[in-house]
C-alpha cells in the first residue's frame, strides 16, 4: 500500500499560498510514514507509552477521540445486540415450538429481505422514516441470529431424547428449557462473538449516515480524509473488542459444555 | 424450493442480458445530461425519470447493474482463486504449514470487514478516474475477501488428502503438484463453486455500503452504491416512488443470488 501511487501525497501540497519550504516540510512529514518498519516500530514504541498518536484531519490525540466516541458506539452496539438477540431468538423459539407454517413463512420472508439490504441502505431508510437510529443495529444482527437459532433449535428438537421427552408428555416449556436449549447453548454462545463483529461493522454506515458521534463516524471521516494513523488505531481497537468478545463466548461455551458433561 | 431456484436463475439471466444490452435499451448514455429536464417524472422518453443532474435514471440503473453484476463475480472469482490456493495448499501440506497459514487466516478474519476495507481504501488514492475507482473497489474486495473461504477449503482439502483415493494416487507415484492439480482440485470444485456464489452477494452488498459512504465507484460512472445513494436526498423523494426502483431491483437480485444456493450451501 505504501508503494501505491498517491500514498504520502497531501492535497495541501497544491495550495498555491504555500512556499517551497512549506511544501518540502509537508513532503518530508509524509515520507517518514512511507518506511513500513520505521512507521510500525515508532508506532509500537508510542503505543507502549499509551500514546496512540495524533489525528491528521482532526488535529487531536487519537486516545482522546476514542475516549470521547467509544462509549457512544458501545451503547449503540449493546442496544443493537440486545434487540437483535431478543427478537431473533424469540421468533426462532416461537417457530420451532409452535411449528406454525405462517410464522415460519413470515420469519423467512422478513429475514430474506433484511439480508438483502446493506446496512447503509437501512440507515438511509431510518433517516427517511425518522426512526431512532440506534435500533438499526438490531435489524442488522436480527436475521443472522434468527436463521442460526432456528436451524440449531430445529436440529436439537429432532434429537431422539427430545422426541422421547415429548412422547412422555412433557410440556413445551419444559422440553425447551431442559432438553433443547442445553444442547443448542454452546453453539449459540459461539454466535455471540460473531454478532459483536457484525454490529461494529454496521456501526460505520449507521453513525456516518444518521450522524451519531461514535467511532464508526470517526472511521468514516478518517477514511475520507485519508487519516491512516487514526484508521489503523480504530481498526485495532475494534479488533481487540471483537477478539475479547469471541474469547469470552468461547470460554462461556466451554464452561457450559463441561457443566453439561 | 426447486422452482424458486429456477425462477432466481431465470431472473438473474434476464437482468444480466438487460444490462449487457444497456447500449441498446438505454435512451442515452449514463452520463448524458438532459439539462432542461432535471428531476423529471417517468415518461415515455425517461422510463424512470431523471436525477437532479438531468441524467436518465433508467440508463443509470442499467449501466450501474452492469458494473455491479459483472465486477462482483469477477471479485468473487479472484477471492475464490486466492482462497483455493491458500486453503488448498495449507490443507494439502498439513502440519506446521497448515497451522501457520490458518493462524494467519484467523487473524485476518478477526479484523472487522468494513473497518479493514475502509482502511485499505484510505491508503489508496481517493480522487481517481471512475474506471480506476471501479478497479480499486472490486480489486480490493477480491483481494481481501478470501479468508472465510480459505478456512473451509483448507478443512475440505485436509479431509480429502487423507482419503483413500489420494492414498492410492500417492502409492501409484503421483506426488506434489500433480496430486494437487489432478486429484485434489477437481474434488474441491463443489466447495469452490459454493464459495463463489456465497461471495457474489456479499461483495454486491459491500460495494453498495462503500458506494453510499462515498468510498466506492466514482461519479459519473454508476454502480448500485451510487444509485442507492440517491435515497440520501430524502426530502425530495416523498411522492416519487419510482426512485425506489434501484432499491427494489437490488433486493431482487441479491435475494436471487441467495436462492441460487441450495440449503446446504447457504452460509449461517
Amino acid at each position: 500500500m505504501r508503494l501505491a501511487p498517491g500514498f504520502g501525497v497531501d492535497e495541501e501540497q497544491l495550495d498555491g499560498r504555500l512556499n517551497a519550504r512549506s511544501i518540502q516540510a509537508l513532503r518530508d512529514n509524509r515520507t517518514r510514514d512511507a518506511n513500513v518498519l520505521a512507521f510500525y516500530s515508532g508506532y509500537l514504541k508510542r503505543l507502549l507509552h499509551g500514546d496512540l498518536g495524533e489525528s491528521k484531519t482532526l488535529q487531536r490525540p487519537v486516545s482522546r477521540l476514542v475516549a470521547e466516541r467509544l462509549p457512544e458506539t458501545l451503547k449503540s452496539v449493546g442496544l443493537g445486540l440486545a434487540l437483535g438477540w431478543t427478537a431473533g431468538f424469540l421468533l426462532a423459539v416461537a417457530i420451532v415450538m409452535s411449528r406454525a407454517w405462517y410464522l415460519d413463512l413470515f420469519g423467512s420472508l422478513l429475514v430474506g429481505v433484511l439480508l438483502c439490504l446493506p446496512a447503509a441502505v437501512l440507515a438511509l431508510l431510518f433517516v427517511l422514516a425518522q426512526a431512532p437510529a440506534r435500533l438499526l443495529l438490531g435489524l442488522v444482527v436480527f436475521p443472522k441470529i434468527f436463521r442460526y437459532s432456528r436451524n440449531l433449535l430445529s436440529r436439537s428438537s429432532a434429537l431422539p431424547h427430545v422426541l422421547t421427552a415429548r412422547a412422555k408428555g412433557l410440556g413445551n416449556m419444559r422440553v425447551l428449557v431442559w432438553h433443547i436449549l442445553p444442547t443448542a447453548a454452546p453453539q449459540l454462545l459461539a454466535l455471540l462473538g460473531v454478532t459483536v463483529s457484525v454490529a461494529f461493522t454496521a456501526a460505520i454506515p449507521m453513525e456516518a449516515l444518521c450522524d451519531l458521534p461514535g467511532i464508526g463516524q470517526l472511521a468514516w471521516k478518517a477514511a475520507l480524509g485519508r487519516d491512516v494513523a487514526l484508521l489503523v488505531n480504530l481498526t485495532m481497537i475494534v479488533t481487540l473488542v471483537t477478539l475479547v468478545a469471541n474469547s469470552a463466548s468461547d470460554v462461556m461455551g466451554k464452561t457450559f459444555r463441561v457443566r453439561e458433561a | 424450493m426447486k422452482w424458486a431456484r429456477t425462477a432466481a436463475i431465470v431472473f438473474l439471466v434476464m437482468v444480466c442480458a438487460a444490462c449487457l444490452l444497456a447500449n441498446v435499451l438505454a435512451p442515452a448514455s449514463y452520463a448524458h445530461q438532459f439539462r432542461e429536464e432535471p428531476n423529471a417524472s417517468p415518461s415515455r422518453q425517461h422510463l424512470l425519470g431523471t436525477d437532479d443532474l438531468g441524467r436518465d435514471r433508467f440508463a443509470r440503473v442499467l449501466y450501474g447493474t452492469r458494473v455491479s453484476l459483472l465486477l462482483a463475480p469477477a471479485a468473487a472469482l479472484l477471492s475464490g482463486l486466492l482462497a483455493a490456493f491458500i486453503g488448498g495448499v495449507a490443507g494439502f501440506a498439513g502440519g506446521r504449514v497448515e497451522r501457520f497459514v490458518m493462524a494467519g487466516t484467523d487473524l485476518f478474519l478477526s479484523l472487522p470487514w468494513l473497518f479493514l476495507l475502509i482502511t485499505v481504501r484510505a491508503l489508496l488514492p481517493l480522487n481517481v478516474s471512475p474506471m480506476v475507482s471501479v478497479l480499486i473497489t472490486f480489486g480490493m474486495l477480491g483481494c481481501l475477501g478470501w479468508a472465510g473461504a480459505a478456512r473451509i477449503i483448507c478443512a475440505d482439502a485436509r479431509a480429502l488428502s487423507q482419503s483413500d483415493f489420494i492414498l492410492l494416487a500417492r502409492a501409484s507415484g503421483s506426488s506434489g503438484f500433480r496430486l494437487l492439480w489432478r486429484h485434489l482440485l477437481p474434488n474441491l470444485k463443489p466447495v469452490l463453486y459454493a464459495q463463489f456464489w456465497i461471495s457474489v452477494p456479499v461483495f454486491i452488498l459491500t460495494e453498495a455500503n462503500l458506494g453510499i459512504l462515498g468510498l466506492g465507484v466514482a461519479e459519473p460512472l454508476p454502480s448500485w452504491g451510487s444509485l442507492l445513494r440517491e435515497l440520501e436526498g430524502f426530502s425530495t423523494i416523498t411522492g416519487q416512488s419510482w426512485q425506489f426502483v434501484p432499491l427494489i431491483l437490488f433486493i431482487l437480485v441479491v435475494s436471487s443470488f441467495h436462492l441460487v444456493l441450495t440449503k446446504e450451501e447457504l452460509p449461517v
